[in-house]
């Protein structure tokens, strides 16, 4: 017989157990994470570790740029931190460059300036495909067909060399750079939000909402944008990726930032003159570095498209 | 076939104004976006009237529009425009400079096509083993490593420490150039020339940066590849193959590959454009005299018209190639309804 009704409601319940105890102590509380934790991987499978190591990634390195000064030893621009091109050591663990800079110092503070720049650039990508995106997927006719054509044209076109063309062009800084990368990855943003409005567009829900007499702006704020925002997130997340591997190209071929910016991009373009002598600690770690990062993200979005979109099971 | 014929001719029809908005496109990152060229190409210290005599011989002192006009005027009659700071018309560089592209291009895409659908195929053939974990997991990875470091790393490896492979350049600096080039593309031209030694030579130089851009873009055409094989693999002839005692090997590679081919080369059609952006940074990594280090170098020259021509020739480029791959799509996929 099934005696957990006589306990309801008693703090106690039937193996004479407190019911509180183990949700509200701290002990309890720490458990119950841990539990959904772990019950999260038996639902989603791999991908869920695959997005909490991008997470631990993104998280590690969002450090790194928000207190460079907890982490780095030297400052990136001190230019007499140890000798002169020293291989990885004790003193220096990644060793310094050609002016003398301890190299782990400017791996740490360089971080700032390419998540900053990618991040930024994201957002400001997503801030104007995505509203134009909705707009000319629900208004349809001429107007969406024209900036279909525009949006497709760009899209078509090689990313890297619209941002060189563009970074060319407005010159050097970070204010420029991150315009520059953001002007390639607003097509991305237009394309997926104008399919999925033209989709969700057409469902009986958002026809039931304009017979009640919903206004446009209703109907756009209230019922389109929130089925679109899973889709985005993912794409931000990979959006990002890409843009921290557009901002590091900018940087490596020696357009983007002015010469005191600790950024791993111009690290691996400097360290490219001394590699034909061996000199081979100052182009690894930053180049590694970069790609840490762009995986991380990478995870992160793939992790994520799959707890939100799941896949069927691969027979 | 009149159908396949008025298909044709819509896509092409099509291409026209997303080249034309390329175009423009072009024009307005070129002239509208601020800076002046002059000046930064006459120091800032030039007396006014120079600037002004300069602006003038250019052109740059008509309205927008008429710039505009006369621009588009140039390109239908194919002329790209002289240089601002050499003496030479725009395409006079761009020839010379096109077919170095062109070839480390080709060579690329045969790698990654060479890494990536096979890797893809093995990986499907040995599928949920620990193979294809592997094989998928590098697939991932790849595409997150940037073209120029691994070329780097390579160029550490192999050309440094290993001394196996030249790590810059076409040509060895003892082999003479002019003895051989005709093309100006250095394999053709030295088998032409009957020189081995000389194309020995110019493999050599081609190999590590075609091995780089293979690397890199491997990754997608090895999820492609496998998704599509793992689907071949479960068709019924593949299953009478086997029951009629053919090897294994022979049905993923030969039979099944074939017919997982077409997806794949819609998607080096798609490819193509990053293919054209990694060659840049490949060109810059290498030392490689291409297209890709024409255009760096002009911008740091603010050469501007041939910045423009250059660009202008890569939106070419890519609108012509993503055209074929359709019509190629279309003529070879019987499925395709046109």
């Amino acid at each position: 017989m099934n005696t957990d009704k006589l306990t309801k409601g008693s703090a106690k319940d039937n193996g004479g157990n407190s019911r509180y105890a183990s949700k509200y102590s701290v002990a309890g509380r720490v458990g119950g994470v841990f539990r959904w934790f772990i019950s999260s991987h038996k639902k989603y499978g791999v991908e869920w570790w695959i997005l909490i190591v991008g997470l631990l990634i993104i998280l590690f390195i969002s450090y790194m740029a928000l207190f460079p000064q907890t982490l780095a030893p030297y400052s990136p621009t001190d230019q007499h931190a140890g000798p002169q091109l020293m291989p990885p050591g004790p003193g220096h663990l990644l060793g310094t460059d050609n002016l003398s800079r301890d190299i782990l110092s400017r791996i740490i503070y360089g971080a700032r300036t390419i998540l900053g720049v990618a991040f930024v650039a994201a957002i400001l990508s997503s801030l104007i495909g995505i509203p134009l995106g909705l707009f000319s997927g629900f208004i349809g006719g001429i107007i969406d067909r024209i900036l279909s054509l525009i949006m497709d044209s760009v899209y078509s076109f090689p990313g890297l060399i619209l941002a060189i063309a563009f970074a060319a062009m407005l010159g050097p800084g970070v204010v420029n750079i991150t315009l520059a990368v953001s002007v390639v990855y607003i097509p991305t943003y237009f394309r997926l939000v104008r399919g999925q409005t033209l989709t969700i567009k057409e469902e009986l829900y958002v026809e039931a909402a304009r017979a009640i007499g919903a206004k446009r702006w209703v109907i756009l704020g209230r019922y389109i944008f929130p089925n679109v925002i899973a889709t985005v997130v993912v794409v931000f997340s990979l959006n990002i990726a890409d843009a921290i591997m557009t901002e590091a190209a900018l940087s490596y071929i020696g357009l983007g930032l002015p010469a005191g910016i600790p950024d791993w991009g111009m690290d691996l373009s400097m360290g490219k003159k001394f590699l034909p002598s061996g000199t081979w600690w100052m182009i690894t770690f930053p180049g590694l570095m970069i790609m840490i990062l762009a995986l991380g993200f990478t995870m992160l979005g793939e992790g994520l498209s799959e707890i939100l979109n799941p896949r069927l099971l691969e027979r | 076939m009149k159908n396949l014929l008025k298909y044709i001719i819509t896509r092409i029809v099509l291409t026209i104004p997303m080249i034309f908005i390329l175009l423009t496109l072009v024009f307005v990152i070129l002239r509208i976006m601020p800076g002046d060229p002059v000046s930064a190409m006459l120091g800032a210290h030039a007396p006014e009237e120079v600037i002004e005599q300069k602006k003038e011989e250019l052109g740059l002192n008509k309205p927008i529009i008429a710039q505009y006009f006369d621009y588009l005027n140039q390109l239908i009659h194919f002329d790209l425009g002289e240089s601002m700071i050499f003496k030479q018309k725009v395409s006079q560089p761009i020839k010379e400079k096109l077919p170095a592209t062109i070839e480390l291009t080709v060579f690329g895409m045969f790698f990654t096509l060479l890494f990536g659908v096979f890797l893809g195929a093995y990986a499907a053939s040995k599928r949920r083993t620990g193979r294809d974990y592997t094989i998928r997991l590098y697939a991932n990875i790849v595409y997150c490593i940037p073209v120029y470091w691994m070329g780097l790393m390579l160029q550490l490896i192999f050309g440094v420490w290993l001394k196996w492979l030249p790590i810059a350049g076409r040509v060895s600096a003892r082999i003479m150039v002019s003895d051989f080039e005709k093309t100006g593309f250095y394999t053709l031209d030295t088998l032409l020339a009957g020189d081995f030694h000389a194309f020995g030579d110019v493999l050599l130089h081609l190999l590590l940066p075609s091995i780089t851009l293979g690397i890199v873009l491997s990754g997608i055409f090895v999820r492609l590849t496998r998704a599509n094989m793992l689907d071949v693999l479960r068709s019924e002839y593949i299953l009478a193959a086997r029951a009629r005692g053919i090897p294994e090997r022979r049905i993923v590679y030969k039979h099944a590959l074939k017919n997982a081919f077409i997806p794949i080369l819609t998607m080096m059609g798609l490819q193509f454009a990053i293919l054209l952006a990694g060659a840049i940074l490949t060109e810059m990594t290498f030392s490689w005299p291409g297209m890709g280090r024409l255009l760096m170098e002009r911008i740091y020259l603010r050469d501007y018209p041939t910045i423009q021509g250059i660009i202008v020739v890569f939106a070419l480029f890519v609108s012509l190639v993503s055209l074929f791959v359709d019509i190629i799509y279309a003529l070879i996929d019987p499925r395709v309804k046109y």
